[in-house]
């Protein structure tokens, strides 16, 4: 239950710093929509084309935007040592790695939804009539890119040249997911789309597997 | 200041090392802490005082070696976990008084947080700026903020590394003042200090690090002067 309470109150505290702030929202928007209006503009896609390649570059955007948003996660704790004052008073270090990957994905998961419109009209693909499963693949991709990328930020915050070890680690551990994401993605917008279960399947184990490991060794990734 | 709602609690090092790739910052030290006791530590810069704290406050693991609570009920009873107040304030700058005070009341379940928040606000002297963000407190006031998340869960044992630092006499005099009705309350008050001062007064045993390792410790009048006037030298 203390796992539960904790993981809730430090969730209500990342919620409350990032919307008084909203600086990782902020830049991460901003960040996706411009790289996806420079490659529309760039490649100039017809529909069939945009079909095929436009959710592998929505993908590689969201990798972006997510590096920027998982790189201040621990990093704004060491300003005035919070992290070890929230070690200190939570009964499971679990939940401070809990409560910042389910506000990581949630903030990744507003600005997929806030972009989606975006992406539809920039690269001509309705997203409509498949918007549900759409909404699931963005759920569970995003979902992998934080559980993934919350341990992560725990690591290089601690190190030296931090800024460059995270997408330096990030990037392939995140192969696996971003390749099946934009499969099941380009599956789904294609103009007879087919849901691909196995992708699915397999992003939500992956999630799985990590948000284990993460639950058995968190606290090792949180000492001096 | 607080109240305590359980048996005092002591702290026992045995043979603590702590080890920083080569560098040894603690060295086999050991100390039998009683509840009730309020011990100063002594010592130059990189002595091993912050570490030492830090141990005792479970940051940090030691390398070797065993750290244990003598009449502590529980690890998951918060009024178990130490109180640690450290050289940085420890809670947020973008959060107000009362909220960074309600959040680690909440983390720490005690119960009724907001009314346990503004108690201890009136008592650090801030409850007037209940609503600003710590962002704008000036030096002192993060050290009162950081003093009053350090009490917010009841501790059994405190922990203050140079708990005076930023704090004005009056200041100073309020946390002498304020550590004294703690102690006499039983809580076991462990805090490393830099000379003699008010705060100092309250000692009951001074325990001296060099090198990471333990070179003096006594609790009786002479030394105990002696080593907290010439402690850092």
């Amino acid at each position: 239950m203390s796992l539960l309470s904790n993981t809730a109150t430090l969730l209500g505290k990342e919620l409350r710093t990032e919307f008084r702030s909203r600086e990782l929202l902020t830049t991460t928007v901003v960040f996706i929509l411009v790289v996806l209006i420079l490659f529309s503009f760039a490649i100039s896609p017809t529909t069939e084309e945009s079909r095929e390649f436009g959710p592998g570059l929505l993908w590689l955007a969201i990798l972006f935007a997510a590096s920027l948003m998982l790189q201040p996660c621990f990093l704004r704790e060491q300003a005035n040592d919070t992290l070890s004052s929230l070690r200190l008073a939570v009964s499971d270090p679990f939940a401070i790695f809990l409560a910042k990957l389910i506000a990581n994905t949630f903030f990744l998961l507003l600005t997929e939804t806030l972009m989606l419109p975006f992406f539809a009209a920039f690269y001509n693909i309705p997203v409509l009539p498949q918007v549900h499963y759409l909404l699931l693949v963005l759920f569970l991709g995003s979902l992998g890119v934080s559980i993934v990328g919350t341990a992560l930020s725990a690591i290089s915050a601690q190190a030296r040249m931090r800024e460059l070890l995270l997408p330096l680690l990030l990037l392939p551990l995140l192969t696996p997911v971003l390749v099946v994401s934009a499969t099941v993605s380009v599956s789904l917008l294609d103009r007879e789309p087919v849901v691909q279960w196995k992708g699915v399947g397999f992003l939500a184990i992956f999630d799985f597997i990590f948000l284990t490991a993460l639950w058995l060794f968190g606290e090792y990734l949180l000492e001096e | 200041m607080t109240s305590l709602t359980l048996p005092p609690t002591g702290l026992r090092f045995e043979n603590i090392d702590k080890r920083y790739g080569g560098l040894f910052a603690l060295r086999r030290v050991s100390l039998e802490i009683s509840p009730g006791e309020c011990v100063v530590l002594t010592g130059r810069n990189g002595s091993g005082k912050t570490t030492l704290l830090r141990v005792a406050a479970r940051i940090v693991r030691p390398t070797a070696g065993k750290l244990s609570f003598p009449g502590a009920s529980t690890e998951t009873d918060a009024n178990g976990r130490p109180g640690y107040v450290a050289h940085t304030t420890m809670v947020y700058d973008e959060l107000t008084a009362e909220e960074n005070l309600v959040l680690f009341a909440r983390l720490q379940n005690v119960p009724e947080p907001a009314a346990r928040s503004e108690e201890l606000l009136r008592e650090v002297g801030l409850y007037d700026r209940r609503s600003s963000p710590v962002r704008t407190f000036s030096r002192g006031m993060r050290q009162r903020i950081a003093i009053a998340r350090a009490l917010i869960h009841r501790p059994s044992v405190l922990l203050f590394d140079e708990p005076a630092t930023g704090l004005d006499p009056l200041g100073i005099s309020w946390l002498a003042k304020s550590l004294g009705e703690v102690h006499r309350a039983g809580c076991t008050v462990v805090m490393s200090l830099h000379g003699e001062s008010e705060i100092s007064a309250l000692a009951t045993r001074a325990v001296r690090l060099d090198g990471g390792s333990v070179v003096a410790d006594t609790n009786s009048g002479a030394s105990l002067h002696s080593i907290l006037a010439f402690g850092g030298g």
